[in-house]
């Protein structure tokens, strides 16, 4: 099978998520016998281009007049790339360019697409892929029937395998048509730049801290084990905390490796948004908050007392790793 | 201004999933339906917006079964002028954009506007799809938009941080929280719903690409490990040692 997996960059930085995407790519490839490249876009650098490499796909094919995020152009650039390297299965990371992109690759190239796929496809004849269904409360085995196979990769969901290898950097200039947008501004949300959507580590905590003013311990945690911040809904809804970090069945769905929950009681549309998770740990005053059924860990006890020892003990634990 | 409003049926967000047929097909005993949140919060509440303040029409459109007609009529309660079903089972959103994409290719809408995914499958696909089969913009997870005659104002969600941008109408647009606030239909509006049009078209032939094989539910957790809070620094270790998370 012929992979060909589209790198997402802001400014020449490439996502982790594609890093992933690559590492999904490449076992496909490998396994399956077939060949696998890259497409990307903008301003690339060597440097981040050698390291999207180190993850088992080398031909890297960017388009360098194109600078932004335009759906429609980079659906075209996808479609050209796939078309000149014969692919069979085109994956995006199920990040917002990829959810902005991909349909729109799978339209033109007439493919049959699945997102937020989970895992890596069944190995028997037919291609078969999982997703999650129902906002995090099901999963669903989808078998995709055309020639041509689109598939985005939910973050944080595979293990990626990193290598050594180099770039091999094809310039690769596809006829894109005019740009559907035009970019004005970009607001960035500022803070440490760990994305919510691809944490490992979340630190999250809802209505039990009484208001916006106590979430200085719960950024304290997050910083020091290098974790993003969630919140749930009705701390987002009633504006304690921004909107993009609500998460939950109306919020943005994540699967970290560990998510903290101080002080959220955890409704089913709560959990559903963060039930993918590897490691729960729940922190509630209330032993009957339905969030500790869910949970791996359990403190039952008060946040504010709670968060500022955990803060200290991972302070300790770091200096002991040093 | 004409615009297009996609409509999804979705389960009660509360609604417990369990499935039938050697777990093959989503069991809708009991199951309360709703129109999808992204669909009615945000999509058909700013499309009545933008027509309340510039005149025009919005036209509600759902790919599905006579099962659909509730959820139609409950987004006409809302506000929406009227309503078109396409008779068609989807069984893809393949087959839902090429069956609205059909539709619109017969109309002259300046918006195309749809949630940014539904909460059954969690696609994200239909808009974008639409987009491409129509070949005008597509703008996703928009959290604002304005218009003014032909040029669409918007800001998208994007990784770590909002972009505002501009893009000539038509133009499909996916819409998020922070887009409009929701609407509870008052008695005047369910009362004027029941006279309001509701079409039903014949299948435009739109075909699928991808069928599901089989649903799952996630394995049950184990028990919880409780901590004493006074020994809250356990937990730090344990997350090492023996979740090996950190």
């Amino acid at each position: 099978m012929n992979v060909l997996v589209f790198a997402d960059n802001t400014n020449g930085t490439i996502a982790k998520a594609a890093f992933e995407a690559v590492s999904y790519g490449a076992k496909i490839a490998s396994d399956t016998g077939g060949s696998g490249s890259i497409v990307t876009f903008g301003n690339t650098n060597s440097d981040s281009l050698n390291e999207l490499a180190s993850y088992g796909l080398t031909d890297i094919r960017v388009m360098p007049s194109l600078t932004n995020m335009d759906p429609m152009q980079i659906g075209s650039l996808v479609e050209a790339a796939a078309n000149e390297t014969g692919a069979d299965l085109i994956i995006f990371s199920h990040d917002y360019t990829g959810k902005s992109v991909a349909p729109i690759a799978a339209a033109k190239l007439n493919a049959g697409m699945v997102s937020g796929v989970l895992d890596y496809p069944s190995t028997n004849d037919d291609f078969t892929v999982k997703k999650g269904v129902f906002s995090g409360k099901a999963f669903a085995e989808v078998k995709i029937n055309s020639d041509k196979k689109v598939i985005s990769l939910f973050p944080n969901s595979i293990a990626k395998t990193k290598g050594n290898a180099e770039a091999n950097l094809i310039e690769f200039n596809a006829e894109v048509g005019a740009p559907s947008v035009i970019i004005k501004e970009f607001k960035s949300k500022g803070g440490d730049g760990i994305l919510l959507t691809e944490a490992e580590l979340v630190v999250s905590a809802g209505r039990g801290l009484k208001g916006p003013e106590n979430w200085g311990m719960i950024d304290e945690l997050a910083k020091e084990l290098g974790a993003a911040t969630a919140c749930s809904r009705p701390v987002a809804d009633i504006g304690w905390r921004p909107h993009h970090e609500h998460v939950g069945q109306t919020g943005i769905a994540i699967r970290p490796n560990l998510y903290i929950a101080a002080g959220i009681s955890g409704a089913i549309q709560h959990l559903a948004g963060v039930n993918g998770s590897k490691v729960i740990v729940v922190i509630n005053t209330d032993p009957e908050a339905p969030f500790f059924k869910a949970a791996d860990y359990g403190i039952v006890g008060d946040a504010f007392e709670v968060v500022p020892k955990l803060v200290n003990a991972v302070k300790a634990f770091k200096a002991n790793q040093a | 201004m004409n615009i297009l409003v996609c409509i999804s049926k979705a389960p009660d967000t509360t609604s417990k999933i369990t499935f039938k047929d050697s777990n093959k097909t989503f069991n809708e005993d009991g199951v309360q339906f709703i129109v999808n949140p992204y669909d009615e919060w945000y999509a058909l509440v700013r499309g009545l917006e933008l027509k309340e303040a510039q005149g025009g029409k919005v036209t509600i459109i759902s790919v599905g079964g006579s099962d659909y007609e509730p959820i139609l009529r409950k987004a006409l309660a809302i506000g929406a002028d009227e309503a078109v079903r396409i008779d068609a089972s989807p069984i893809d959103s393949d087959q839902v954009a090429g069956e609205i994409s059909g539709y619109a290719k017969t109309q002259a809408f300046d918006l195309i506007l749809c949630g940014k995914e539904t909460i059954d499958y969690n696609g994200s696909n239909v808009g974008g799809m639409i987009a491409a089969h129509l070949n005008i913009p597509f703008i996703s997870n928009a959290s604002k938009l304005d218009v003014n005659v032909t040029n669409a104002h918007i800001e998208r969600d994007m990784q770590g941080g909002t972009e505002v941008l501009e893009a000539a109408t038509p133009a499909v647009i996916s819409c998020a929280k922070g887009m409009a606030e929701q609407r509870i239909p008052n008695m005047r509006g369910i009362m004027a719903a029941r006279s309001k049009p509701l079409n039903v078209l014949p299948s435009f032939g739109a075909s699928s690409n991808t069928e599901i094989v089989s649903f799952t539910l996630p394995a049950d957790k184990g028990s919880v490990k409780l901590i004493d809070p006074e020994n809250a620094e356990e937990l730090i270790n344990l997350l090492h040692t023996e979740a090996k998370v950190i």
